[in-house]
């Protein structure tokens, strides 16, 4: 037999028919939905008289338009309490499980997916919304979808695809004292592109991914899609089977052995090709922060604001102006030092425990600083009560830090929080578009004890020296 | 889905790379129940200035391109969020046509979901073709010929995935179009549940 990809294997394994041009009929074992797309795809099939055809497959949790003050309800943000309303009714209504505000279970849709054992290894997973490559780090062949593709989800259990081409990153080597899943990601958007795995399936490989737990693994698969990647995964092995095993929805008793079975057969084959191959040495890798408005623009902490001359490419040159426009930053400075208003630790990229830990050993070491709004919010509403257990949400407040209900809040400012126009935010988010925080507000990516260091900062400053 | 087969109309250019969906249509636009009325929104953030009047120098905003159907854009267009609405807030503002080097994938496939034909040219004929419409010119997409007719005359060939030309060409409904198969999806599935039980066990309760 042709040796075969990870990501081949998955796939086959779930195509119905293969149809004719190259159109695979492809089985959804797992479909999450939010009270943004799940919502519409709800009452897209309702509107056609159509019911879900695999309720027992569908999860849906509120997370993009409900607010996450303490206290909050679903109607706390009135623009947002039809997401909310038709989402709840609409699944309860087909038997779909839904997990409710102040409920065990709520939170981000991946964050929710992988900690209740929802998202499983060698499954098929989408959910309407981009960063569903998320749950690639557990082995999962997962991809974002829209509105008109969840309704077809809902109403079939299928999709209609082409195959993406397989695309392999590897790191190898160790990676350095404070360096995180997220700067090895930003450092592989910043030197591939933006657009460098457009609609591909990119497998992470190599010593240094291994190395890495599976809440990082899941920063890194979350970030796929911010070079373009349909798909990100990371093959199972041991420590994804340590984090799936007891969870509330993995594979019990003696369907534990044999699922363990089947995926362990999942790795790459030697030999397998891969459309493109690229390698990245992790000890090369820095804290990472943006600067303009691309994922792709992006340097190490020590490192200056690019001169827009120095893009040979034109496209790049203008897009470097625009974006130091929008981003009120000096070209040539260095970029740390640059005094920020706000900070946000969040989002399906970086708000799990993990997450929230590495940010109380910085926050425990000072105070925001004056005029520094500081958010924290838990990805879930589990992650806030492990937290909360833990002490973590004591030491930020203690901090100055904001505690908050969990949502995706400040990361897609859908839910009326925003960051005010005109203010400069270190984020530990996924996407610093124009915009995207609030109209006007700037926003630089970073990993999550960067982004509580510049919040005692008061400006973006190098971890690593913060911690030295 | 609304059929495309042949379109003439103006077109305009927007150069640069990476413009995401975010900035087509802000989120905070379709939170709400309606979708109505969104093509006010595209490029928000590009179209009005901070005191929200328009501003004058955005190609929306230009008395040459305000009945604008086709849209030439830098590479990796509609990158970012998955939002669906990105797709409906350039129909209601009149375009059923984008041309670029690449596209975001999912937005890729939201438009053939919607009937909004995105043309994929090479880097060379997307920058000539971008030269030709600097002060607003007239321009035709032919997906039945798979080719672009230049303000100049010129044509230009691109290639487009039978499947979906045929989908964009018939409007087809793609849930009707796998309904065909439902019969293929049920035996899979029954056959699935006994080969890998665990995925369907899914009536649980957390504290178990």
């Amino acid at each position: 037999m042709r040796p075969r990809t990870f990501f081949e294997k998955v796939w086959e394994d779930h195509v119905i028919e293969r149809l004719a041009g190259g159109w695979d009929l492809l089985h959804i074992d797992r479909h999450l939905l939010h009270d943004m797309s799940g919502a519409e795809g709800l009452s897209a099939i309702e509107a056609r008289r159509l019911q879900p055809a695999t309720p027992e497959l569908a999860f849906a949790t509120p997370d993009h338009v409900v607010s996450t003050r303490t206290g909050r309800t679903g109607a706390s943000f009135p623009a947002g309490e039809p997401g909310w309303r038709t989402l709840q009714r609409r699944s309860r209504e087909s038997g779909i499980r839904f997990f409710d505000l102040g409920e065990d279970g709520q939170g981000i849709v991946h964050v929710m997916g992988p900690e209740l054992g929802i998202t499983l290894p060698g499954t098929t997973l989408v959910c309407g919304d981009s960063h569903t490559c998320t749950h690639g780090a557990l082995g999962a062949l997962a991809f974002g979808v829209g509105a008109s593709e969840v309704a077809h989800v809902l109403a079939t259990q299928v999709l209609l695809l082409r195959r993406p081409e397989p695309m392999r990153v590897r790191f190898d080597g160790d990676l350095g004292f404070g360096i995180t899943a997220k700067d090895m990601a930003l450092h592989m958007i910043g030197r591939l592109g933006a657009g460098a795995g457009n609609g591909r399936a990119v497998e992470y490989a190599g010593t240094a991914v291994q190395a890495l737990s599976i809440e990082e693994r899941l920063t890194l698969c979350n970030l796929s899609i911010e070079m373009g990647a349909k798909i990100g995964m990371v093959a199972p092995d041991d420590r994804t089977f340590d984090y799936v095993r007891g969870r509330p929805f993995a594979p019990r008793d003696q369907y534990w052995d044999q699922a363990v079975a089947v995926w362990r057969a999942l790795a790459t084959d030697e030999s397998a090709h891969f459309d493109l191959d690229e390698s990245i040495d992790a000890a090369s890798i820095a804290p990472m922060v943006t600067w303009g408005t691309s994922p792709e623009q992006v340097v190490a902490v020590d490192g200056p604001v690019p001169l827009p001359q120095s893009f040979e490419d034109a496209v790049k040159r203008r897009a470097c102006e625009a974006a130091l426009t929008y981003m009120g930053l000096t070209p040539g400075r260095p970029i740390a030092g640059t005094p920020i208003d706000w900070v946000f630790i969040g989002s399906c990229t970086n708000s799990r425990l993990s997450d929230l830990r590495a940010a109380a050993v910085i926050a425990r070491k000072g105070k925001v600083a004056p005029g520094v709004t500081a958010w924290v919010v838990p990805g879930s509403e589990r992650v806030k009560r492990q937290a909360e257990a833990e002490g973590l949400h004591e030491i930020f407040l203690e901090a100055g830090f904001q505690w908050r209900e969990p949502g995706c809040s400040l990361c897609v400012a859908a839910n009326g929080e925003r960051v005010p126009p005109g203010a400069r935010a270190v984020s530990t988010s996924n996407r610093n578009f124009v915009g995207r925080q609030g109209p006007g507000a700037r926003t630089h990516l970073a990993s999550p004890a960067m982004a509580a260091a510049a919040a005692l900062a008061g400006a973006i400053v190098d971890v690593r020296r913060f911690v030295a | 889905m609304t059929p495309f087969v042949v379109l003439e109309g103006r077109a305009a250019a927007l150069m640069l790379p990476n413009i995401d969906t975010d900035i087509i249509i802000r989120i905070e636009r379709l939170t709400g129940v309606s979708h109505a009325n969104l093509g006010e929104f595209a490029f928000e953030s590009f179209r009005y200035r901070e005191d929200g009047s328009a501003d004058p120098d955005f190609f929306l905003n230009k008395p040459a391109f305000q009945n604008t159907r086709i849209l030439v854009a830098g590479r990796n267009f509609a990158c970012g969020s998955s939002r669906e609405g990105a797709v409906w807030s350039l129909m209601q503002a009149g375009i059923r046509c984008v041309i670029a080097e690449s596209f975001g994938d999912i937005f890729y496939n939201n438009c053939f979901m919607n009937g909004l034909l995105p043309v994929v040219l090479s880097r060379a004929d997307v920058e000539a073709l971008a030269g030709e419409l600097t002060g607003g010119a007239d321009m035709a997409v032919d997906l039945r010929q798979r080719c672009v007719i230049t303000p100049s005359g010129r044509v230009v060939p691109f290639e487009i995935d039978p499947l979906r030309r045929e989908a964009m060409l018939e409007g087809l409904d793609a849930i009707s179009s796998t309904m065909r198969h439902a019969g293929a999806i049920k035996s899979w599935q029954a056959r699935d549940r006994q080969e890998r039980p665990w995925v369907w066990d899914t009536g649980r309760s957390l504290e178990g």
